[in-house]
C-alpha cells in the first residue's frame, strides 16, 4: 500500500487565479460562496427566532396572568411614539431593500444614498426609544432599580395625562404589583431588541465605509444582501413587539 | 482543474436565475405601503372592542388579540417573502423558515398545552 | 499467537510521516491561533475539551470521596452542593456537548464530504475562542466561589435564595452555547452546500447524518437556553422578574424553557457519538452499516423527536397531568429510532468479520452500556415509575451510562479509530485495548450501585446518606478509581504515540471514507484535488479494487 507523500511532498500545484478576488478558496464557485454564506445567515436567523422565542413564552403567560395589569402598564406608553417608531422601522426595512437593489444593479451612489437613510431611520429609532425610556425613567416606572413606584396603578386619576385618555379603574394592591412584571418584560424585550439595532447600526457604518470604495458594486453583493436579512429580521421583532406591549387595550 | 460543482442536482443556469433574482423596486415600494396601512390598522382596532367568541362554557376566545397578531403575521409575511427574497428563494431556504417557525410554535404551544390544562376554564 | 487483526501498516523501515501536513505546513503560536484550518481548529478543541475533562473528573473524584462515608465529613453540605454543580456544569458544556462534534466532527466534516474546509472558517476558530472564554468564566466562578445551584440552574433558587456566583456561571454557559450554536451552523452549511461532486445525500457516512441532526438540535435549542439565562441574570440582578413567584412570576416557566433546550442538548450530546459507532463498527465488521437509510432516518427522526419531550424531566414540578400524560407518550416514541441504531449495528456484525482493536471494543461498550442507559430512560419516562424514581440515584445512573458508557466511550472509540489520521502514527494496539477494558470494568463498578441506591431510595445530590446505603456506595467509589485509570492512560500513551508511535500511512484500518483515501496527517487543504464520489458509502468492493488497481501500478512500475 503506497503512501501519498510522494504528491504531498511534491507541494500542491499553486491553481491560477480564475476566479475573483472575492471568491475565498474552500469554494470551488462564487456561486457556492453566496449561496452557502446565505443559508448560513438564514440559520442564524433560525437561532435569533428561538432566541426571542423564549421572550415571547414569558411574554405570553404573564400577559395572561396579568391582563389587567398589563393593560394599564400599557396605556403608559405614549401610542404616538410607539407608532412612530414602528413606522421608522418599516421605512428603514424599505430603504435596507433598496440598498441591497443598489448593490445588485451595480449603482454605488444609490447604494450609498439607500445604506445612510437606513442609517438615519436607524438611529432615529433609537433616539425614539431613547425618550421613551427617559420618560420611564421619570415616571418610576423602571422596575427594580429605580424606586418602583405603582401610583399610577392603584390610583389612576393621580397620573391626568393618562387618565384623560383611558379612564383606568383603580387596580388591587396584587395586581398593582404586576405592572412591575409587564415594565419588567417590557424592558427585556425592547432592550434586547435595542441591542439588537445597535449591532446592526454598527455593521451598517462598517458596510457605509466599505461601499464607498466600491466593495459592494462589483457583483460582490453578498455583504448587504446577508446584512439586510439581519435587518429585516430586527424589523419583524419589532412588528410583533408593537402590538404586544402598544396595543394590548386601547378600548 | 475540477468544474464548478453541482452536487445540488440543479442546472447551473437556472440555478444562477433563481439565486439572483432581482427584485423591482416598484414592488418593494407596494410593500410599504401595504405595510403602512397595516400599521396604521392594527394601531385603529385596538382602540375598538372587537368582543369575544364563548367556544364552550369557560372557554373564550377575545378577537382583539386575535386580530392584532393576525396583522402582525401578515405583516411578517410581507417582509419575508418580499424584502428577505423567500418568494424567489431556493426551495432549501424555504423550507428552513417553516422549520425555524415549526420549531417556535412548538415550544409556545406545547408548554401552553401545559399551562392552559393547568388553568382550565380561567383562561 | 497474534489477534486477528485488519490493521495494515507500511513498511516501517522506509515510511515516513508526509512532509507537508496540516501540521507542519506553518509553525509559531499565531499560526496556531490564528488559523482557519479545521483541522487545527479540531486540535486546539481536543486539547482545551481534555483539560477541562480532568478537572470535571477532579470533581467526580472528590463528590465519590465524598459519598464512602454516610456523613457530610469530607466537606460541608454547601461546599458539596458546589462540588456536585461544578462537575455537572463542566461536564455537560464544557465537555459532552462539544466533545465530538468539536473535535473530531471539525476535523472530519469538511474531509467526509470532500470539502477543503467547513463553510465558514473564521467563524469557527470564532467558536473554539468563544469556547476558551466561556472556559475561563467557569474557572473564575469555581476560583472565587462555585454556584451551587445544580446545573439546571433551578428558579427561584438561583435567583433569589442564594449567595453564589450563579450570573458568572450562568454567563459561561451563555457563551459556551454559543460556541455550540456556531459549531452547529458550520456543520449544516457544509453538509448542505459542499458536498464534493457524486457525493449525494444517501452516499454520506452516517457520521454525517448524526451530526447533521446534533447540529440541528445545537442550531435551534440552544438559543432559548441562551435567552432563559439572560432573564435569570437580569432577575437576579434587578430584583424583579418571571420565574419568581414572590414577584409574581412562574418557577415552571423556567423549567419549561430550561428543559427545552436541555433535553435537546442530551441528543446532541449522544447523536454525534453514535454517528462514530456507525463508522467504526462497520470498519471492524468489514461491512457495510445494516439499513444505511434506517439509520440516517433515525437520526433525524431523533433530533425531530427531541424537541417534543421535554417535560418529562418535569414530571413532579407541577405539570398537569394530562401535559405529563402527553409528554409520557411522546417519550415512548423517542426511543424508537434509538433502538432502531443499535438493532441495526448489530445487525452489522451478524456475518461480518469482526475484529476487536481498540475502537471496536469501546464501540461494544457502548452497545451494551447505551442499550442498558437507554432501557433505563424508558423507566424514566413512564410517568409512574418517575414518580419514585426521579431525584434518586436511579437518575444520575441511567444519564451517566448514555453519557460516560455511551457518549464517552463512543468519544474514546472516535479518537482512537481516528488518531492514525489525524497524527499519521499509531496508538499502541495492546495497551490501549487494556484501557479499554479498566475503562468498562470501572466504569459498571460504579455505575451499577446506583441503579440499586436510587431504586432503594437514594436521593441525589444529597452530602449525606443513611448508613444502609454505604456498602453500595464504597463499591461506586473504588470503580470511579479504576475507571480514573481507564481515562488516564489513554492521555498517556497517546502522547507518547506522538513521537513512538508506529507510521500508520494512509489507510491502516483498510476502511472506505473520503478520509481515508488521503494522506496521513492531511494536507491542509485536505485533498490535492477535490474528490469526485462515484461509490455507495461503505463500498469495500470498491475499497478492493482500488487496493488492486494500485497494486498493478506498483507492479508496472
Amino acid at each position: 500500500m503506497s503512501d501519498s507523500s510522494a504528491v504531498a511532498n511534491g507541494a500542491v500545484a499553486e491553481e491560477p487565479h480564475d476566479h475573483p478576488s472575492y471568491q475565498r478558496h474552500h469554494f470551488e464557485t462564487v456561486d457556492q460562496q453566496f449561496d452557502a454564506t446565505n443559508f448560513a445567515m438564514w440559520i442564524f436567523l433560525l437561532t435569533e427566532v428561538m432566541f426571542f422565542g423564549g421572550l415571547f413564552m414569558a411574554y405570553l403567560i404573564m400577559r395572561n396572568w396579568y391582563y389587567r395589569a398589563f393593560v394599564e402598564g400599557s396605556h403608559q406608553l405614549s401610542i404616538f411614539w410607539g407608532t412612530a417608531n414602528t413606522t421608522v422601522l418599516i421605512i428603514s426595512s424599505f430603504t435596507m431593500a433598496m440598498a441591497v437593489w443598489s448593490a445588485q444593479t451595480r449603482r454605488q451612489r444609490a447604494l450609498l444614498t439607500f445604506l445612510g437613510l437606513t442609517f438615519v431611520l436607524g438611529v432615529a429609532f433609537l433616539g425614539i426609544k431613547g425618550i421613551e425610556w427617559h420618560e420611564k425613567w421619570v415616571k418610576h416606572h423602571v422596575p427594580g432599580i429605580h424606586e418602583y413606584s405603582e401610583q399610577a396603578f392603584l390610583n389612576p386619576a393621580s397620573d391626568p395625562e393618562v387618565y384623560k385618555e383611558y379612564h383606568d379603574q383603580p387596580l388591587s394592591p396584587a395586581m398593582a404589583s404586576k405592572t412591575e412584571e409587564y415594565f419588567f418584560l417590557y424592558f427585556a424585550m425592547t432592550g434586547m431588541h435595542a441591542l439588537h439595532m445597535v449591532i446592526g447600526i454598527g455593521l451598517l457604518v462598517y458596510i457605509f465605509f466599505r461601499a464607498r470604495s466600491g466593495a459592494y458594486t462589483n457583483g460582490h453583493y453578498t455583504y448587504v444582501e446577508n446584512f439586510g436579512l439581519y435587518w429585516h429580521f430586527v424589523d419583524i421583532i419589532w412588528i410583533f413587539l408593537y402590538p404586544l406591549l402598544y396595543l394590548i387595550s386601547r378600548y | 482543474m475540477s468544474e464548478p460543482s453541482q452536487s445540488n442536482g440543479q442546472s447551473a443556469q437556472g440555478e444562477y436565475r433563481e439565486q439572483h433574482h432581482i427584485v423591482s423596486p416598484a414592488i418593494y415600494a407596494v410593500i410599504l405601503f401595504v405595510l403602512l396601512c397595516a400599521t396604521a390598522l392594527t394601531c385603529g382596532m385596538s382602540y375598538i372592542d372587537l368582543g369575544e367568541w364563548q367556544i364552550a362554557p369557560g372557554v373564550t376566545l377575545f378577537w382583539n388579540p386575535v386580530v392584532a397578531i393576525a396583522i402582525a403575521c401578515t405583516k411578517m409575511s410581507l417582509v419575508v417573502l418580499f424584502f428577505m427574497h423567500i418568494k424567489y428563494s431556493r426551495r432549501l431556504t424555504k423550507l428552513t423558515v417553516v422549520s425555524g417557525l415549526f420549531v417556535f410554535l412548538t415550544l409556545i404551544g406545547m408548554t401552553l398545552t401545559d399551562y392552559m390544562s393547568r388553568a382550565w376554564g380561567r383562561w | 499467537m497474534s489477534a486477528p487483526t485488519i490493521v495494515v501498516l507500511p513498511d516501517q523501515s522506509t515510511a515516513r510521516i508526509p512532509k507537508m501536513n496540516f501540521l507542519s505546513k506553518e509553525n509559531g503560536l499565531l499560526s496556531w491561533l490564528l488559523t482557519s484550518d479545521h483541522k487545527r481548529i479540531a486540535t486546539l478543541y481536543l486539547i482545551s475539551i481534555t483539560f477541562f475533562f480532568f478537572i470535571g473528573g477532579a470533581l467526580a473524584g472528590l463528590i465519590r470521596l465524598e459519598l464512602l462515608t454516610p456523613q457530610s465529613d469530607l466537606m460541608a453540605a454547601d461546599t458539596y452542593n458546589k462540588v456536585f454543580s461544578m462537575h455537572g456544569l463542566i461536564m455537560v458544556f464544557l465537555f459532552l456537548v462539544p466533545s465530538v462534534p468539536a473535535t473530531i466532527g471539525n476535523f472530519l466534516v469538511p474531509m467526509m464530504v470532500g470539502a477543503k474546509d467547513l463553510a465558514l472558517p473564521k467563524i469557527n476558530l470564532l467558536s473554539w475562542y468563544l469556547y476558551i472564554a466561556a472556559g475561563c468564566m467557569m474557572l473564575y466562578t469555581m476560583a472565587v466561589g462555585g454556584v451551587d445551584t445544580g446545573w439546571t440552574f433551578t428558579t427561584p433558587l438561583s435567583t433569589h435564595y442564594l449567595n453564589t456566583h450563579v450570573i458568572s456561571a450562568g454567563l459561561a454557559v451563555f457563551v459556551a452555547g454559543f460556541s455550540s450554536i456556531l459549531t452547529g451552523l458550520n456543520f449544516i452549511v457544509t453538509i448542505h452546500k459542499m458536498r464534493c461532486p457524486g457525493m449525494t445525500w444517501f452516499r454520506l457516512p452516517l457520521f454525517i447524518w448524526s451530526n447533521y441532526a446534533a447540529s440541528i438540535l445545537m442550531v435551534l435549542g440552544t438559543p432559548v437556553l441562551a435567552i432563559t439565562l439572560v432573564l435569570v441574570v437580569l432577575e437576579r440582578t434587578v430584583h424583579i422578574g418571571v420565574f419568581d413567584p414572590a414577584y409574581g412570576g412562574d418557577p415552571l416557566l423556567f423549567q419549561h424553557l430550561f428543559w427545552f433546550y436541555s433535553h435537546p442538548a442530551v441528543y446532541i450530546m449522544i447523536l454525534p457519538g453514535m454517528g462514530v459507532i456507525s463508522e467504526v463498527v462497520s470498519t471492524f465488521s468489514r461491512k457495510r452499516v445494516f439499513g444505511y437509510t434506517a439509520v440516517a432516518f433515525s437520526s433525524v427522526a431523533i433530533a425531530v423527536f427531541a424537541f417534543f419531550v421535554w417535560a418529562h424531566h418535569m414530571f413532579i414540578m407541577g405539570i398537569s397531568n394530562y401535559a405529563a400524560l402527553v409528554f409520557s407518550l411522546l417519550t415512548m416514541l423517542v426511543a424508537v429510532p434509538s433502538a432502531i441504531k443499535i438493532f441495526n449495528w448489530s445487525f452489522t456484525l451478524y456475518k461480518g468479520s469482526v475484529t476487536f482493536e481498540t475502537p471496536m471494543l469501546y464501540a461494544f461498550g457502548f452497545m451494551g452500556l447505551f442499550t442498558i442507559g437507554g432501557m433505563t430512560g424508558v423507566f424514566l419516562g413512564s410517568t409512574g415509575t418517575d414518580i419514585h424514581l426521579t431525584e434518586t440515584y436511579f437518575v444520575v445512573a441511567h444519564f451517566h451510562f448514555v453519557m460516560v458508557g455511551g457518549m464517552l466511550m463512543a468519544f474514546l472509540s472516535g479518537i482512537h479509530f481516528w488518531w492514525p489520521k489525524w497524527t499519521g502514527r499509531m496508538y499502541p494496539e495492546k495497551l490501549s485495548q487494556l484501557a479499554a477494558l479498566v475503562t468498562f470494568i470501572g466504569f459498571n463498578l460504579t455505575f451499577f450501585p446506583q441503579f440499586i441506591l436510587g431504586t432503594l431510595g437514594m436521593p441525589r445530590r444529597y452530602a449525606a446518606y443513611p448508613p444502609e446505603f454505604q456498602v453500595l456506595n464504597v463499591f461506586s467509589t473504588a470503580g470511579a478509581t479504576v475507571l480514573g485509570i481507564g481515562y488516564l492512560l489513554p492521555v498517556l500513551y497517546l502522547t507518547w504515540s506522538l513521537r513512538y508511535g508506529a507510521i500508520a500511512g494512509d489507510n491502516p484500518w483498510q476502511a472506505t471514507g473520503l478520509e481515508w483515501q488521503t494522506q496521513s496527517p492531511p494536507l491542509t487543504e485536505n485533498f490535492p484535488e477535490i474528490p469526485i464520489m462515484d461509490h455507495e458509502a461503505y463500498d469495500y468492493e470498491w475499497l478492493e479494487k482500488q487496493n488492486l488497481a494500485r497494486q498493478q501500478q506498483e507492479e508496472v512500475v
